[in-house]
């Protein structure tokens, strides 16, 4: 018998792409999808452990405040679990160790970036590398990009995605990397995984709005070295049904929204074999 | 001890919020600087080691990859003026919160013992050739408010870095001890009125005289004693009962008895507009729908209730947030959107929010002549507005799916700011209903959420006032989005545990409003103030009871339940605090710590305000007839139509704008070919796995309004249905919500025009009552703001009379939805609809400098029998395209549909259906009401023509290919051929900033 997927999608103190990030889980063939606040996690009620794939939504953890996602990280590295020794932390650190897939959207690949776990060169989770600043435009917008997938790559959630058509909703998404061999590494690597591209999906572009934000080489989504680590800023549980897509009342479109395939890929990896 | 951290960005990284900052000292100033800077401050109070600063600094305070930190110096260098602004005491610092939580959680969590505080300011650091006066513009004019922020301004010579700037530590300092004043009422009626001014009660004699005679009465007094009060009123009291009387809560004009007459002779008593047109009309809605009836619960909860299907329903409800958006644009806005979320949320048990719409109205952003006293630059009142919207509605997750922004320099004095918000609630909790609220006595009184400060006081009676010198600056709030997030996520929770009763939120008045509404239920309540929870110590009980501090609701909780409730708020990291129980005393009785400070009748409070008599006088306004000529070249006037900022692209305010969150949109506020047409109207999908819609429309045009405001409001209602009607809606079940912003309309010394503006009143009342009635569409909640208006000295400010009409519609399968872009050459198009020369207030007339006399009138029978035609052939899939007529007439529609779809057209004005017009220019710009310009296939002609049979409607050409926009006059000659990019571009081109 196939393995069970367990999904979590974590919510609490801002994040609100829940609810689509967990239906795109369940569109996905998850078995078993919840949508868990820190909360029980922190008093134990809920594990990381019981759960094979963990979605970081987006939102506005702490307001971003400090800089997008700054004090949510500050949370998941200090912040224990009551009536017991572990921290939070060990719990995130087990469920990589162990192979687990982690898909960081948005607010939640602010998240993971800000934390280390991405693009965590040589499995060091814990070292920021990278970051994700404010738009070249001083502004926060909601607008669709073009995106180019690239296939040499060992991320698992695009694997036979070639191009994606998503929204960006946000103000501070414009990748960078410390410095230059960070970023060709990351190209080296097959790290980089999406970038913002002219309307054919094919070449990444420099130019706004086709590049909303500035990021450094048109980067929108990178993955750690396993591949099953992830995280964009293009939303893909934004366009599960034909009807999200901007143009859907002027084009032919499938039923299924392009989104879906990143939740589809994932949990099909955990049934594999591979997994 | 106070130490400073500061946090800068590195050499070489960009700062885009320093070159946004550059961009808009040119810009708004049009003073030339090179480079603008930011860094961020912050002022940390309690005893923090070194180790432990440069921890903070390096861990959640700064970026490590591109910034840079500094803990006692300063970071600035190479600069002319640096410019440091920070909050004014006891403003709210949502990022200082933030801080302080990150750093605590850093330092071991607040058990640790030690309690800190962090402050937080900005610095610009700026370079270019500008003197100590510029910078003071700077600073005054756009980085600080002055009435929330203070500023520091050094020059780069008198810069130690060493040094840095001196630690500014903006405490609140409270007086510690606790007073309850006594006021003797016993005063001639001048000093009455004098105690009503100093405080900001916002009474009037006769208010004041009814809570003096109430205070003679022996019956009273005894039972007064029995509690240890005393004969004379305290100062709990008066506030309470000004709070509850303001307009604001009353609605005393609304409520008022009024005589109204017209000069041809009609004269007849209105006993409440409120009762008779607009509950009246929804009460023989209802009625006439018998057991169809969709609506669950109007008129009476901080939300109106719909039906959405057996298992859910829809809330609704619009606010305003004016008064204080005119002194801190951003702070009010913000307020203003984060505090109607709370309407739906506090709505019956509590709705999940679904949608936000905002609409604002606003004086030109390029407003040039010297500004009255007080009044913030429209430019200022419209970037802080949109981004207090922003952050308000991104920030908690809630899409802003539609909107629209009128422009008229009368909105110089107060601008309008109405925000909307939807809710969807499940119909029923284990078993029982959700749309009513049920409390008893002995239910708890818990409050949850924020802290009570010194914001907001006086928020209710300040906005039943016109902006005048004395405006109190407490007025203002900052809204803290995050915080009311983890609030409304816990009570989600707690809803469907059913761990509560009832819930309402803490609005205009404060808990005095929440608590005192709220015990009209059960008949009674006791509350002890000394046990709400403070943000800083020093408020006297009145102002703990007054306070409008945000993201507040209060409960009523079974006290079997309380525990549980109180748990589950704690472990989400939700503050929670019991504050007493509801009674069936008859009164409304509060405490500090065993005394009591108010004691009440009930009945007193709620009922006991005296019904206001006004007179309202109807003379017509005639106005000159227009006389300019037929313009030479109609191709250049249709250009710079496009280009008036009613009629123009909002796209870079609606993509600041989050407005597909929660992942249910349909139809977006831009559509079309390139992503950035004007949508109509939003279709949402509340229920993901669920084709099941909502559509949200609204219709707002004061403009006419300088004739007649039957017909304002008679067009706002129609614009609202036919925007529903024009994305695929239909008439049927469709709810509006009435948002009336007027002028002051009570006849006085301050307003000798007040019978005509009351006139004015009625007649938009009126014109609710017979169009809502015609329609079918019931008012199911709705608010009002009456003193929009500015006086200061010799200078007073009159809006014209406002009416936004929003609604909410059903949709039984969103994937019929209609967009209003050309699809494709070929394709065929009608204009449905009569013209006639309507161009009374008119876009047309104010470019050309007139205003005119025939306003649009709406005929809503014939409209009816059109909009359910035109329904039927959009749900049929006849119809490619379709676009409602509205600012600007047929040819703005005709524009917009091309250009949108990035298709030319080539139409013959000689076919549209039109009566009594012989001037090309009139025909294009008409704004008569109930037409709609279509596209459709052409093979879908016949089935399309029969469909829509036996109303107005012609085919007037057909989309082409080619980027043109060809239009034949109705003497048979091409009167505009125009290159639609460069139509679009005259569109975008105003306000791209």
């Amino acid at each position: 018998m196939a393995r069970k997927v367990r999904s979590i999608v974590l919510t609490g103190n801002g994040t609100n792409c829940e609810r689509e990030m967990a239906h795109a889980c369940r569109l996905a063939g998850s078995d078993e999808v919840d949508i868990v606040h820190i909360s029980e996690l922190l008093y134990g009620e809920k594990r990381l452990d019981d759960y094979e794939f963990l979605n970081l939504p987006g939102g506005f953890l702490d307001g971003d405040d400090l800089g997008s996602a700054k004090a949510g990280a500050n949370r998941l590295i200090h912040a224990g679990i009551r009536e017991s020794s572990e921290k939070l932390s060990d719990q995130f650190f087990r469920f990589i160790r162990d192979g687990k897939l982690v898909l960081g959207v948005c607010n939640g690949f602010q998240l993971m970036v800000k934390l280390g776990l991405l693009p965590a060169f040589d499995g060091d989770y814990l070292k920021q590398t990278a970051t994700l600043t404010f738009n070249d435009s001083g502004r926060f917008e909601d607008r669709w990009v073009y995106l180019n997938i690239l296939r040499d790559t060992p991320c698992v959630f695009t694997r036979d995605i070639e191009r994606m058509y998503l929204p960006v909703r946000h103000g501070e998404g414009k990748f960078v990397a410390k410095n230059r061999s960070v970023l060709r590494r990351l190209h080296l690597q097959g790290q980089v995984v999406v970038r913002y591209s002219d309307a054919k999906c094919l070449d990444a572009v420099m130019e706004y709005p086709l590049n909303p934000n500035g990021a450094t080489d048109a980067v929108a989504g990178i993955c750690d070295e396993t591949g099953r680590l992830f995280g964009l800023m293009p939303h893909p549980e934004a366009y599960l049904h034909r009807t999200n897509h901007p143009r859907w009342t002027r084009e032919n479109l499938p039923e299924e929204g392009m989104g879906l395939a990143v939740f589809r890929n994932a949990v099909d990896f955990i049934r594999s074999p591979e997994f | 001890m106070v130490n400073r951290i500061e946090v800068g960005f590195r050499k070489g990284v960009r700062d885009a919020m320093g070159e946004k900052v550059r961009r808009r000292i040119i810009e708004n100033l049009h003073l030339d600087v090179e480079d603008v800077r930011t860094v961020d401050v912050y002022t940390i109070e309690g005893n923090l080691r070194k180790r432990e600063l440069t921890a903070a600094a390096r861990g959640p305070l700064s970026d490590p990859i591109i910034q840079r930190h500094a803990v006692n110096r300063g970071l600035a260098e190479g600069f002319d003026w640096l410019i440091e602004v920070g909050f004014r005491p006891g403003v709210t610092d949502n990022v200082g919160k933030t801080a302080r939580e990150a750093i605590e959680l850093l330092l071991g969590g607040r058990r640790g013992g030690r309690s800190i505080n962090v402050y937080t300011s900005r610095q610009y650091i700026i370079r270019g050739g500008i003197g100590r006066e510029e910078a003071e513009r700077i600073a005054s004019g756009l980085l600080a408010n002055d009435l929330i922020e203070h500023y520091d301004i050094v020059s780069g010579r008198d810069w130690n870095p060493a040094k840095g700037m001196p630690a500014h530590v903006p405490r609140v300092m409270g007086e510690d001890d606790i007073r309850v004043e006594e006021i003797d009422l016993r005063v001639s009626e001048g000093e009455l009125l004098e105690i009503s001014n100093r405080r900001v009660l916002a009474l009037s004699l006769g208010e004041m005289e009814a809570i003096r005679d109430y205070f003679r009465s022996e019956a009273v007094l005894q039972e007064r004693r029995a509690f240890g009060l005393g004969e004379r009123i305290t100062d709990v009291e008066l506030e309470s009962l000004a709070q509850t009387w303001s307009e604001h809560c009353k609605h005393k004009i609304f409520n008022s008895r009024i005589a109204y007459a017209e000069e041809a002779g009609q004269s007849i008593v209105i006993d409440s507009l409120f009762d008779t047109f607009i509950k009246g009309s929804t009460r023989e809605i209802r009625e006439k729908m018998g057991d169809e009836d969709w609506c669950l619960s109007v008129f009476v909860d901080n939300a109106g209730v719909i039906k959405f299907n057996e298992d859910h329903n829809l809330v609704f409800k619009v606010e305003t947030h004016n008064s204080p958006s005119a002194l801190d644009p951003y702070g009010g806005a913000l307020t203003g959107i984060v505090g109607v979320n709370r309407d739906p949320f506090g709505t019956g048990k509590g709705a999940r929010l679904i949608f936000n719409t905002d609409v604002f109205c606003f004086a030109t952003p390029f407003y040039d002549r010297p500004l009255p006293k007080r009044i913030l630059h429209p430019r200022r009142i419209y970037e802080g507005v949109r981004e207090g919207v922003e952050h308000g509605g991104n920030k908690s997750g809630i899409p802003t799916v539609n909107g629209c922004i009128v422009f008229d320099d009368r909105f110089l004095g107060k601008p309008l700011v109405y925000c909307g918000t939807g809710g969807i609630m499940p119909a029923r909790l284990d078993g029982e209903p959700t749309h009513t609220k049920d409390i008893r006595a002995g239910d708890v009184i818990v409050m949850t959420g924020g802290r009570i400060g010194k914001d907001g006081i006086h928020g209710a009676t300040f906005s039943s006032e016109e902006l005048h010198e004395g405006s109190p600056v407490t007025a203002v709030q900052i809204g803290d989005p995050i915080t009311q997030k983890k609030m409304t996520d816990f009570l989600l929770v707690a809803r469907d545990r059913n761990l509560y009763r009832a819930i309402t939120d803490n609005g205009a008045g404060g808990l005095s409003s929440s608590v005192g509404e709220m015990a009209r239920l059960p008949g009674g309540c006791e509350i002890d103030l000394q046990k709400a929870p403070l943000k800083y110590a020093g408020l006297q009980p009145w102002e703990i009871l007054l306070s409008e501090a945000q993201e507040r609701m209060t409960l009523a909780v079974d006290p079997r339940k309380v525990d549980a409730f109180i748990i589950l708020a704690e472990k989400m990291g939700v503050e929670a605090t019991v504050l007493g129980r509801f009674t069936d005393s008859g009164k409304f009785h509060v405490l500090y710590g065993e005394k009591t400070v108010a004691c009440l009748d009930m009945a007193f409070l709620h009922d006991g305000v005296p019904q206001l008599e006004l007179r309202a006088t109807w003379a017509a306004p005639c106005h000159e007839e227009p006389g300019f000529p037929v313009p030479a070249d109609p191709g250049k006037a249709l250009k710079t139509m496009l280009s008036r900022l009613n009629i123009c692209s909002k796209e870079s305010v609606v993509r600041q704008y989050d407005h597909e969150v929660q992942g249910g949109s349909v139809v977006k506020p831009l559509v079309g070919a390139m992503n950035d047409g004007p949508g109509d109207a939003a279709v949402i999908r509340p229920l993901l796995d669920s084709f099941e819609g909502i559509v949200v429309a609204n219709g707002i045009c004061p403009r006419y309004s300088d004739i007649d405001t039957y017909h304002m409001a008679a067009c706002a209602i129609d614009e609202a249905v036919r925007n529903t009607i024009a994305v695929g809606g239909s008439l049927g079940r469709i709810a509006g919500l009435d948002n009336f912003c007027w002028c002051d309309p009570v006849q006085s010394e301050k307003t000798p025009d007040g019978e005509y503006k009351l006139a004015q009143l009625v007649r938009a009342n009126q014109a609710l009552y017979d169009y809502t009635r015609a329609y079918g569409v019931p008012c199911i909640s709705g608010k009002d703001s009456m003193k929009n208006d500015y006086q200061i000295e010799d200078t007073k400010i009159s809006i014209p009379p406002t009416l936004l009409f929003s609604t909410i519609g059903k949709m039984d399968d969103v994937r019929k939805a209609m967009t209003m872009d050309a699809k494709a050459a070929g394709h065929l198009i009608y204009v449905l609809g009569d013209t006639y020369p309507e161009l009374g207030g008119s876009e047309w007339f104010a470019m050309n400098g007139w205003v005119g006399n025939e306003v649009p009138k709406v005929d809503a029978e014939r409209a009816k029998k059109l909009y359910s035609a035109l329904s039927r052939a959009i749900d049929a899939g006849v119809v490619a395209s379709c676009h409602d007529c509205s600012d600007g007439g047929l040819a703005v529609a005709l524009a917009e549909t091309a250009f949108s779809g990035g298709f030319g057209m080539a139409v013959d004005l000689a076919c549209v259906p039109a009566q009594n017009i012989d001037r090309d220019d009139y025909l294009l710009f008409s704004e008569s009401q109930s037409r709609f310009v279509v596209t459709i296939a052409p093979e879908a002609k016949d089935v399309f023509e029969s469909m829509l049979q036996g109303n107005t409607f012609a085919e007037i050409g057909e989309v082409l290919v080619e980027p043109v926009f060809i239009v034949k006059g109705m003497g048979g000659e091409k009167i505009i051929e125009e290159d639609i990019y460069a139509l679009k571009e005259a569109w975008q081109k105003p306000l791209r900033f």
